[in-house]
């Protein structure tokens, strides 16, 4: 999978791509997470999700984790564009109780 | 009988290979986008339980073996491996239980292949391994 990002303003979208399974969340996360970690002046972040063609429940925690990080430094997190088959995932862990649909 | 038997060693990488390669079984048996998005996700489930918690050292000699076969349009999905086992099964299909909240993980494996699929069966012997039992019915089939 790949993430790749833009900056508008004081929103980070993060755009993930390919298939979030076990075997790329680490990389996933040391990658949003060097962005994060860089881009201090952000606000709000939102997961674009139209290009993720696979996620498991690997990828839920992935996204909590990052939610979690955000939170402490009082940045919204958001959803958007999920797939069908990866909404299906989300509503289940129910996610978008912390982390809302756009 | 339609039937396959998959055997591989628990590497992460493997995850998608696993499920790659259930779809494409059941691909001739006409399942629908949702079914067939169900099934990978149920089968990526519990490859990535056996890589993560079956063998979490040594992945040297740790296998992983998924035989499935189709009758009267469902599909029966057998995935063993001979790893450490569960301690206590009911805790472990608890919806959000995790033995890795370090390493973030939702705790979420076991409910979503009970939501996905019919039917979910686990068995566990401490040092021994796991074997998950899964079925569904293809309605399109």
């Amino acid at each position: 999978m790949r993430v790749k990002y833009d900056i508008l303003g004081d929103a980070l979208t993060l755009y993930l791509i390919g298939e979030l399974d076990e075997h790329y969340a680490k990389g996933a996360k040391d990658y949003i997470d060097a962005i994060i970690d860089k881009e201090n002046a952000i606000s709000v972040v939102i997961f674009e999700l139209s290009q993720l063609t696979f996620m498991d429940s690997t990828g839920i925690g992935m996204l909590l984790g990052r939610y979690k990080k955000l939170k402490k430094r009082n940045v919204r997190c958001y959803i958007a564009s999920p797939s069908q088959p990866i909404e299906k995932v989300l509503s289940l862990a129910a996610i978008y109780e912390v982390i809302p649909k756009m | 009988m339609e039937k396959m038997y998959l055997k591989f060693n628990a590497s992460s990488k493997n995850e998608s290979f696993a499920r790659t390669c259930v779809s494409a079984f059941i691909l001739p048996l006409n399942p629908s986008v949702e079914e067939l998005s169900d099934i990978k996700t149920a089968v990526s489930e519990a490859v990535t339980n056996a890589v993560v918690h079956a063998y979490p050292k040594n992945k040297e000699n740790s296998e992983i073996i998924i035989e499935c076969f189709v009758e009267n349009n469902t599909l029966h999905i057998k995935i063993t491996d001979f790893g450490q086992g569960i301690e206590n099964v009911e805790n472990a299909l608890e919806p959000f239980f995790t033995t890795r909240e370090e390493d973030e993980r939702a705790g979420m494996g076991f409910t979503i292949m009970r939501t996905f699929m019919d039917t979910l069966s686990v068995e566990s012997v401490p040092q021994q391994g796991t074997i998950v039992n899964m079925s569904k019915l293809l309605k399109a089939g």
